[in-house]
């Protein structure tokens, strides 16, 4: 089956990421597709590359950039809430006149139309969030 | 691009949290992708579309007026759970007058909300393709 899965809360905030991540690697052990993960609300804080968690602590952004490495998906941060939020890649840092980028690896930032085109193209669409 | 039956599920109140409005630029863009869009404002998500808001003292923005340009964006079916309301002390007459105008009949007003039983709700969900829970 072809998933598309939404995030809306944060990291360590809420558990919501880390059952996201949870479910996605479980999909994918059993043969199934992620087509997409959206970050949205305060989900966008999920792609920053500046997160340190403590060290005996599980590092959440980390392991949503592996996974997106070893499984090739596709992890969407949603533009407007990512503004609101602080997250920035360097085009948008440009654009915006902000001196440095946060974006991390395997992420990119683009707009909700990408969240709707998940629900049309998968055959289930899970929302993780409060 | 293929049409689905999308829902917008709207649980908590317009301000205190940002879900109503993020939630909101969703359904706007949902509408833009030519989808067919339904909304259900259940629990305290029914304050969304309270009369007269006025945010005033909070310094945030009254986007109220939104919830009033959805007709033009066809999306015509907001459903609003009777128990919430009722449990809230508040009737029709509490919410904004939402209205579209129907093309196939000569531009009539008619009123976008629509009043249904938990159970009712339960048979709208059922025949959705993709459900977005805010």
């Amino acid at each position: 089956m072809k998933y598309s899965i939404m995030v809306n809360e944060g990291p360590y905030t809420h558990q919501a990421s880390d059952t996201a991540l949870h479910f996605c690697k479980a999909a994918l052990e059993a043969g199934h597709e992620i087509f997409r993960v959206f970050f949205y609300h305060d989900g966008v804080n999920n792609g920053t590359r500046f997160t340190v968690p403590p060290q005996d602590d599980r590092n959440i952004q980390q392991e949503w950039s592996k996974l997106a490495s070893a499984h090739d998906i596709d992890l969407v941060v949603c533009i407007a809430a990512a503004q609101r939020r602080g997250i920035m890649d360097a085009d948008e840092a440009k654009r915006q006149g902000i001196d440095g980028n946060n974006i991390a690896p395997g992420f990119r930032i683009s707009g909700l139309g990408q969240l709707i085109e998940g629900g049309i193209i998968a055959d289930r669409q899970l929302v993780f969030g409060d | 691009m293929a049409t689905k039956k999308f829902m917008f599920l709207n649980r908590k109140a317009p301000y205190g949290t940002v879900y109503a409005l993020e939630s909101l630029e969703v359904v706007l863009i949902g509408a833009a992708f030519e989808q067919d869009v339904s909304l259900a404002f259940i629990g305290d998500g029914v304050y969304q579309i309270a009369k007269n808001q006025n945010t005033d003292g909070i310094g945030m923005k009254n986007f109220s007026p939104t919830y009033k340009a959805l007709g033009d964006y066809e999306v015509t079916k907001l459903y609003v759970e009777k128990e919430s309301l009722e449990a809230r002390g508040l009737t029709l007459d509490d919410l904004m007058d939402l209205t579209w105008e129907d093309e196939d009949d000569d531009y009539a007003e008619k009123p976008s909300i629509r009043l249904v039983s938990a159970a009712e709700l339960a048979a709208v969900f059922d025949e959705q393709d993709v459900v977005l829970s805010f």
